[in-house]
């Protein structure tokens, strides 16, 4: 229980802390960006949306630091994050919602896919020591793990988009003539689209998980518990799940809660490259076109996103790993 | 990536990381396979990024000097681009640029990350707290779209800013493993005899400490360096770069710009990600190499065809 | 000159277990070190057998043999461990199993490390009768119950997790664990040498009566030599990979035949007796990648003359057995 409030608080924690960047790097920044911007709304916004704006980013010198500071605190809690510039007049929080679910559903789905799929090959393999996957693969996973995201998709593009002459689709989410909505042939051709993208997060991010899971099944493997489990007669299979499994994952759990910053970077990557209008994407179009708002926006709702994963592996370790329950 | 790697590693900060001194680490480099692989790839890059004119007649590459989307002759290894520069040229030259981002990148914030555990470690209490909680925000937040948001206000294409932000940005994960392994030789005895001595703290860190942690500062800067790469060449792929500076993450940026693959210019693409694949990849095979030799368990085993039916 | 066979003078009892020839090897990038060679050993039903012996000298390895518990890179290289009257070393994984733990069990050092952190008791206990056939969840409780009441935990522990016991119970508790199908021989490394002296003793104390009461063998390796002296009927003393003595316990310690046994035991102060000057055993033990090729404590014993030069066979000495050319029949000087 102690363990739990521990880790919700460093989330809240955290949280305040990259609200307040946020908050202060518009402030910080040489020029003055968010003068120039302002500019930009000129005459296009209504007065309200002018002063949250002016607040949101420290353009109004009227009102002191502090209360620009509660303000916008107030507004980001409520989820008031002021209109985009991209997509004048509609507002920040539409186009979020609009892209949100293409993120979702390809990258939270894939990289949950690649760290259970990696994690159950990395058991196996780290149990077969000697075994065709032991001795052959590991440097290749190595090599495969520290390959470029966008590379590997531009690669994947060019064996099987370009040179297939367009068997598989590289570019967004759904073809430019289909029609949205929940039916069959929308469906497979949202999979459609979405398969070289999988493809290459599954690619490159599979090799470190295996890795890692075979290391620590390596090391779980020699201790004494282990032995024991063989002495008492179980069977192979009980001991490769039930003994070594369920302790040599308790680290990767962690490692993989660390890992989802790395996450975030290949997954704004591949959608750049394949046009895919996630979240990643529509934050570097924003960046082209200094759209603040937006900008800030999305690297919030990342970072709450980020929080909220690790907030979830934390409760994960917690139910599987006793000794985590009662630390102190 | 192999950050990854060693995230999920048990015993990667608690099993002991035997020194090695520089005799034995030639020894231990050239018996393990991976590790020979890494290095001689460091090797080529090293010698390309320092004296890239013995590699290439083509002295200029930023120059709009050829032919367009020329295909790969004899003239020009690897064909040139859509502004008429010779590909192999810029992949040389672009050496530099990269491999001074790894090392530079990789080593400040191995500083940072060695100054910062080690404090938190050794001065414990409240100071360990604070350092602790600051080292597991930089962890956890998620640091790419962060860079890209500064990126974009302190204006693309500056470099210093860019190592900069990587440096702000890459020495967490190297601080937390190093204040671990600070926390577990505090109370060894050799330090306790360098207290009773009457040494100064200073020298106690510097001299006594560090020395033993020299393997695990030593894995920190390839996994930063590692970083490093990878994220540089993603920021300058994706413009934030310095666009007009020569190297691979801008060449893959114009490349991408300009419809390479699917104008069939593939070479313009395949070169410099495989280039930055090559340096990732020798930064990640010297770092595996090195877990392999500290924990020999991890080894590949040759199991005879007894030993494989008896499991 | 023949030696004698440890089984002409062994166990009281008829034996469970016979170790004939017995070599293991660890393989190593210098070639393989033979760890434990011609090991051979008779357990009685119901005898209690202590091994002793430095560490690295091969003891805990041998043990580990005989349960067929290695792991690469040691291996069985050669001989027999003939268990209730079947070559174990010959078995399939698939026959051990049905061995494993019904008739022969084993005790580890540290019960920290020798039980799943992550399971509770009561489920370690269940998935080894489970294993072994047992369906109705009364029965595996109620069996559960039973051990624990054996050893003195209540049964409310069933339900704690390896770390939330105290050392000692966490050992009486693996004990427990392996007297669930009352085995004919259970096995023990150094089972109290994570405990503090106190918890050391009454341990012992309580294996004992255990052993007594159900009638199970025992070997039990130790390297402390007085401990265990107390509780077991024989004693076999190791060095450097090979069984320098073998004999009922009394006589080992009242008339060692090898002198690294007399030197073991001149180590020990007693605490009744006159003042004498201690004395160690100097140098250390041989390299087992490149072993002496005669006797090997011979480097450093006090009495070495030319016979040692060749490897020494087990003699009679009249009470035990010594790996000694001392007591070869021919020669007149006796060991005193």
């Amino acid at each position: 229980m102690r363990f739990l409030l521990q880790r919700l608080g460093f989330f809240l924690l955290t949280l305040w802390a990259a609200i307040t960047v946020n908050f202060l790097i518009p402030r910080l920044m040489p020029g003055d960006p968010a003068g120039a911007m302002m500019a930009r709304f000129h005459g296009r916004l209504n007065p309200s949306a002018v002063q949250a704006m002016a607040i949101a980013f420290g353009v109004d010198t009227h009102t002191s630091l502090w209360t620009q500071y509660v303000e916008y605190l107030h507004n980001t809690v409520t989820g008031n994050f002021g209109t985009s510039l991209t997509y004048f007049p509609l507002s920040v929080s539409s186009q979020i919602a609009q892209a949100a679910p293409w993120t979702l559903g390809l990258i939270g789905v894939v990289t949950v896919l690649a760290f259970v799929g990696g994690t159950l090959i990395g058991t196996v393999s780290g149990w077969r020591r000697g075994g065709v996957v032991d001795s052959f693969l590991p440097p290749v996973f190595v090599v495969t793990s520290a390959l470029p995201y966008f590379w590997v998709g531009m690669m994947l593009i060019l064996f099987f988009s370009v040179w297939t002459n367009g068997a598989l689709p590289n570019d967004g989410a759904y073809s430019l003539d289909a029609v949205p909505g929940l039916s069959f042939p929308f469906i497979a051709d949202v999979l459609q689209h979405a398969l070289l993208p999988a493809l290459t997060i599954l690619a490159t991010s599979i090799g470190a998980w295996i890795l890692t899971m075979r290391n620590n099944m390596v090391t779980v493997l020699a201790e004494d518990y282990v032995r024991m489990a063989r002495a008492k007669g179980l069977s192979n299979r009980r001991i490769m799940y039930q003994y070594a499994a369920r302790n040599a994952m308790l680290p990767n759990l962690a490692g993989f809660a660390m890992s989802l910053g790395f996450v975030v970077a290949g997954a704004i990557l591949v959608e750049y490259v394949f046009n895919y209008p996630g979240l990643g994407y529509m934050l570097l179009n924003a960046v082209n076109n200094l759209d603040y708002p937006l900008m800030q926006a999305l690297f919030l709702l990342i970072t709450v996103a980020v929080l909220v994963a690790v907030l979830i592996c934390d409760f994960l370790t917690a139910w599987l790993d006793p000794r985590a329950r009662s630390a102190s | 990536m192999t950050a990854t790697v060693l995230a999920g590693t048990t015993g990667s900060a608690e099993a002991p990381r035997r020194s090695p001194r520089l005799g034995g680490l030639l020894t231990a480099i050239s018996s393990n396979r991976k590790a020979m692989v890494g290095a001689v790839l460091l090797l080529v890059f090293t010698v390309l990024a320092l004296a890239p004119q013995l590699f290439t007649s083509y002295h200029d590459p930023d120059a709009h000097a050829y032919d367009v989307g020329l295909p790969p002759s004899s003239s020009h290894w690897l064909g040139t681009t859509a502004f008429g520069q010779d590909i192999y040229a810029q992949l040389i030259y672009g050496t530099r640029q990269s491999l001074v981002i790894a090392v530079v990148v990789g080593g400040l914030a191995t500083v940072v990350s060695v100054l910062i555990g080690v404090s938190a470690a050794y001065l414990g209490g409240i100071s360990d707290h604070v350092l602790s909680a600051v080292t597991d925000i930089f962890l956890v937040v998620p640091t790419f779209p962060l860079i890209i948001v500064i990126a974009a206000y302190a204006g693309k294409g500056n470099l210093l800013v860019m190592m900069g932000v990587l440096v702000l940005t890459g020495w967490s994960y190297g601080a937390r493993q190093l204040r671990a392994q600070a926390l577990s030789l505090r109370n060894r005895d050799f330090l306790q005899s360098a207290r009773v001595r009457g040494e100064r703290r200073s020298y106690i860190i510097v001299f006594e400490m560090l020395p033993t942690m020299s393997s695990l500062i030593l894995a920190n800067f390839l996994g930063s360096a590692l970083y490093a790469v990878l994220t540089a060449a993603g920021l300058q792929f994706i413009g934030l770069g310095d666009n007009s500076a020569m190297s691979w993450g801008t060449m893959l940026h114009w490349a991408q710009n300009n419809g390479a693959l699917q104008t069939g210019q593939p070479l313009w693409v395949v070169a410099p990600g495989l280039c930055v694949a090559l340096l990732g990849a020798s930064f990640a095979l010297l770092n595996y190499a090195f877990d392999e030799i500290s924990n020999p368990a991890l080894r590949p085993v040759r199991r005879t065809r007894a030993q494989r039916s008896a499991v | 000159m023949p030696s004698v066979q440890p089984s002409e003078t062994a166990p009281a009892t008829e034996p469970i277990l016979r170790v004939r020839n017995l070599d293991i090897d660890y393989d190593t990038a210098a070639g393989p070190v033979r760890a434990v060679e011609s090991f051979n050993l008779d357990v009685g039903r119901g005898e209690f057998v202590g091994v002793v012996g430095e560490s690295g000298c091969g003891k805990s390895t041998m043990l580990f043999g005989i349960a067929q518990l290695l792991t690469p890179p040691a291996r069985i290289s050669g001989g027999t461990v003939e268990f209730n009257g079947a070559d174990l070393v010959t078995m399939t994984q698939r026959e051990l199993s049905a061995t494993r733990w019904q008739s022969l069990s084993v005790v580890m050092q540290s019960a920290m490390n020798a039980m799943n952190p992550v399971k509770q008791l009561a489920a370690q206990y269940e998935d080894v009768m489970r294993a072994h056939g047992e369906r109705s969840a009364k029965v595996i409780r109620d069996r559960s119950v039973e051990v624990l009441r054996l050893v003195g935990i209540d049964k409310e522990h069933l339900a704690s997790y390896p770390h939330q016991l105290s050392g000692g119970m966490r050992q009486r508790a693996m004990i427990a664990m392996a007297l669930l199908f009352t085995p004919d021989l259970v096995i023990m490394d150094e089972p109290t040498s994570a405990l503090d002296v106190v918890a050391q003793r009454s341990l012992m104390i309580q294996i004992k009566e255990l052993q007594q009461r159900l009638g199970f063998a025992v070997i039990f390796v130790t390297h402390d030599m007085s401990l265990v002296s107390h509780f077991s009927d024989r004693l076999v003393v190791m060095y450097a990979a090979k069984a320098v003595e073998i004999g009922p316990t009394r006589d080992v310690f009242a008339d060692p035949g090898h002198p690294y046994t007399r030197g073991l035991l001149d180590a020990f102060p007693s605490i009744k007796g006159p003042r004498v000057p201690l004395t160690g055993i100097p140098g250390s033990p041989p390299n087992l990648l490149h072993p002496p090729t005669g006797c090997r404590f011979a480097p450093r014993c006090p009495h070495r003359f030319e016979a040692c030069d060749t490897p020494p066979p087990l003699f009679d000495t009249g009470s035990t057995l010594a790996a000694c050319h001392l007591h070869e029949p021919a020669r007149v000087e006796v060991l005193r």
